[in-house]
């Protein structure tokens, strides 16, 4: 099912009633997700992904605009009439009932025509248990499974009905990381395997950059970027977005344009051309601008790091660590905003690196520049 | 390890010494007593051993009389107070404004005196020579005739009783009933919601089982509450509760001991260890029952 948000805006009145604003935990949202992937909500806390899952589940309603599935109208649609799953981050899964008591409860809800027999209702059962990997322990109750388990019934319990979409709220935030890196795989082949527009909140980057096929990053109640996540995280739209991206950070520098040469501190790192050619005077003016000086912040991925001899950017170094395969090498310079600088290189080229200075070479497409004042993305190709 | 076996014990010691004392040694005593026939309490002496005392309490008209009241008023008021405070907590729960207001009004009954209790009800339900009662007057609004329910018919009285007795257990249960309501995680109602679940499947479903063990709890309270009950008998009806008919068990047994009738201690103990059995009895039948219903 397609799913479409038109200016959907909600406010909650404030807790502290001597302030009058309102919260505005969503803000004029607007996007479309496409029937049948996988759509990561991506943010950090406080940034309104969950109500923006309980807007669509139809748990919350908006104060203004609109909610589509597919071409129905589902805004004032109350949740039990919109066909929805929902997962929960502490799984809710009823506690006196057994695994397959709580996976039939929805169903238990059908009435009329729809109405199932007990033995249709286990049969349905069976058959999302035999999909989340659970058929042998549909006798247990919830207090008796592990916590990666008591997931996949509460994946199990919002899949019976086989919802049109599927709402997950930080479905693996409450497994430790080895389960997690586990189940994400599973939700990932449960998506593919079912076809159900899937969006799930978390505020792991890496979360969600591995499985889904959109991801949506959000901050303060506001979208800053749409993408597939190899997109979102090349070409990030603004510096938020590109440090919310990534581990290690992206490493962020203050930089300036002289003439179309990048330049670090007093290091020319990069020859550039800005690729502004919006017609708009606002832009041109700004183009015109950067023909002479422009501060910038430059944002480097810790994988843009080439080590160099002749390299134009000179870093002091700290240390090394080995990890096996890569070699993070920790460095500072003058420019550099936060403290320390983290590149990630192949092992086999750091042999070379030793003594008090370190020089990198930079990888063009590794590279992001941002506006020093709206921090947003400035375009540009490498001359 | 030896000697941290007997510190374990000298500090049990105070406890061990005043239960023993005052728990332990008067049950073993209660029991003795219950089997001595003839016992004269100004001589400390017997006649002998036997059954006697309880064929006497048995066959006492008045312990039978007790004994019938209590049942009845176990069996109504147990099962309407905790339904009836259900109710209100659920509404209490559901309610927004003026919560708090409610709250305070349903448990004030809790912190107020039984014997003023008994004088409001007194007020309520008590025919003088002035007034026939606030009851009296709406049953007249309603075209029906007088009813002495303080000293009328058995079942007024009876009625009178069972009203008291619920209205003075209500407040507690309310109160666990709310905190377990409330302790109820919104998430499982917001599952519930999503699935089109009825209000009616959720409160059976969903609710009753999450605070079944508070209700578990105040039905076995109640079961033990309401046997032993008797104070809020002498608040309605006076002290001479046998000629009242309105007598219960715990009544039967105290007056036994110090009643004008009283100077027995045989048969208190004996009705007493007779009363041991039937709460006993249910409690473990309460238990039982319990197994499949209550979810921890």
């Amino acid at each position: 099912m397609k799913i479409k948000l038109d200016h959907v805006t909600k406010r909650f009145p404030n807790r502290n009633k001597k302030i009058r604003e309102d919260v505005i935990a969503v803000n004029d949202f607007t996007f479309d997700i496409p029937d049948g992937k996988l759509i990561g909500l991506l943010g950090p806390s406080g940034c309104g992904k969950s109500t923006t899952l309980n807007l669509i589940s139809g748990l919350e309603m908006p104060t203004a605009g609109r909610i589509y599935f597919g071409d129905t109208d589902v805004t004032d649609l109350p949740a039990e009439n919109r066909g929805v799953g929902l997962g929960f981050q502490h799984y809710a899964l009823y506690p006196h009932l057994t695994v397959l008591d709580n996976i039939t409860f929805p169903l238990g809800n059908l009435r009329g025509a729809e109405k199932l027999t007990k033995e249709q209702m286990r049969a349905k059962a069976m058959e999302v248990a035999k999909l989340v990997q659970i058929s042998e322990l549909m006798e247990r109750r919830p207090s008796e499974l592990s916590g990666g388990q008591q997931q996949r019934v509460a994946i199990a319990r919002a899949l019976v009905k086989m919802p049109s979409v599927l709402l997950l709220d930080e479905p693996l935030s409450n497994l430790d990381a080895r389960l997690r890196l586990q189940t994400r795989e599973e939700l990932a082949r449960i998506q593919k395997e079912t076809g159900i527009t899937t969006i799930f909140v978390t505020h792991d980057q890496e979360e969600a950059m591995s499985i889904s096929d959109l991801i949506v990053v959000m901050k303060d109640g506001v979208i800053h970027q749409i993408g597939k996540p190899q997109e979102v995280y090349d070409k990030p739209c603004n510096l938020f977005v590109a440090k919310f991206l990534g581990t290690p950070p992206i490493n962020v520098f203050e930089g300036t344009l002289k003439k179309g040469t990048l330049y670090i501190g007093d290091e020319a790192v990069l020859d550039v051309k800005l690729t502004e050619n919006d017609a708009s005077d606002d832009k041109k003016a700004k183009a015109k601008q950067a023909d002479s000086d422009r501060t910038v912040w430059v944002g480097i991925r810790p994988e843009g790091f080439v080590p160099d001899a002749e390299g134009p950017l000179s870093c002091s170094l700290s240390k090394i660590e080995v990890m096996g395969r890569d070699t993070s090498v920790v460095s500072t310079h003058p420019a550099f905003v936060g403290t320390t600088i983290r590149s990630i290189i192949p092992s086999e080229d750091a042999a070379g690196i030793e003594g008090e200075t370190v020089r990198f070479r930079l990888k063009p497409a590794k590279v992001c520049l941002f506006d020093h004042e709206t921090e947003e993305t400035i375009p540009f190709e490498a001359r | 390890m030896k000697q941290s076996k007997y510190k374990g014990w000298l500090y049990l010691l105070p406890a061990i010494i005043f239960l023993g004392v005052f728990m332990v040694y008067p049950l073993i005593d209660v029991i003795v007593y219950s089997f001595e026939e003839g016992y004269n309490f100004v001589s400390q002496t017997s006649t002998g051993t036997g059954l006697y005392n309880y064929r006497y309490v048995l066959h006492d008209t008045y312990f039978v009389q007790a004994l019938k009241n209590t049942f009845v008023l176990v069996i109504i008021t147990v099962p309407v107070s905790t339904g009836l405070a259900l109710l209100i907590s659920l509404a209490l729960s559901s309610v927004k404004p003026l919560r708090n207001l409610f709250q305070t009004v349903y448990f004030l009954p809790y912190v107020t005196n039984t014997l003023a209790v008994g004088l409001v009800f007194m007020v309520l339900f008590k025919k003088t020579e002035y007034s026939d009662g606030m009851i009296n007057l709406l049953i007249h609004f309603f075209g029906g005739s007088t009813v002495d329910f303080i000293d009328g018919p058995h079942w007024a009285k009876m009625l009178v009783m069972c009203i008291y007795t619920v209205w003075i257990v209500l407040p507690f249960k309310i109160l666990i009933l709310t905190s377990a309501l409330a302790s109820v995680k919104e998430d499982y109602y917001r599952a519930a919601r999503v699935d089109g679940t009825r209000p009616s499947r959720i409160f059976f479903r969903i609710t009753l089982p999450m605070i079944s063990p508070m209700i578990f709890y105040l039905i076995i309270t109640g079961f033990i509450g309401a046997f032993k009950a008797y104070s809020d008998e002498v608040a309605l009806f006076g002290t001479d509760l046998n000629s009242a008919g309105m007598n219960t068990m715990v009544g039967y047994i105290y007056d036994m001991l110090y009643g004008n009738s009283g100077g027995y201690p045989s048969f208190a103990s004996a009705a007493a260890l007779i009363l041991f059995a039937v709460v006993f009895t249910i409690t473990c039948i309460n238990l039982m029952v319990s197994r499949n219903n209550v979810h921890y």
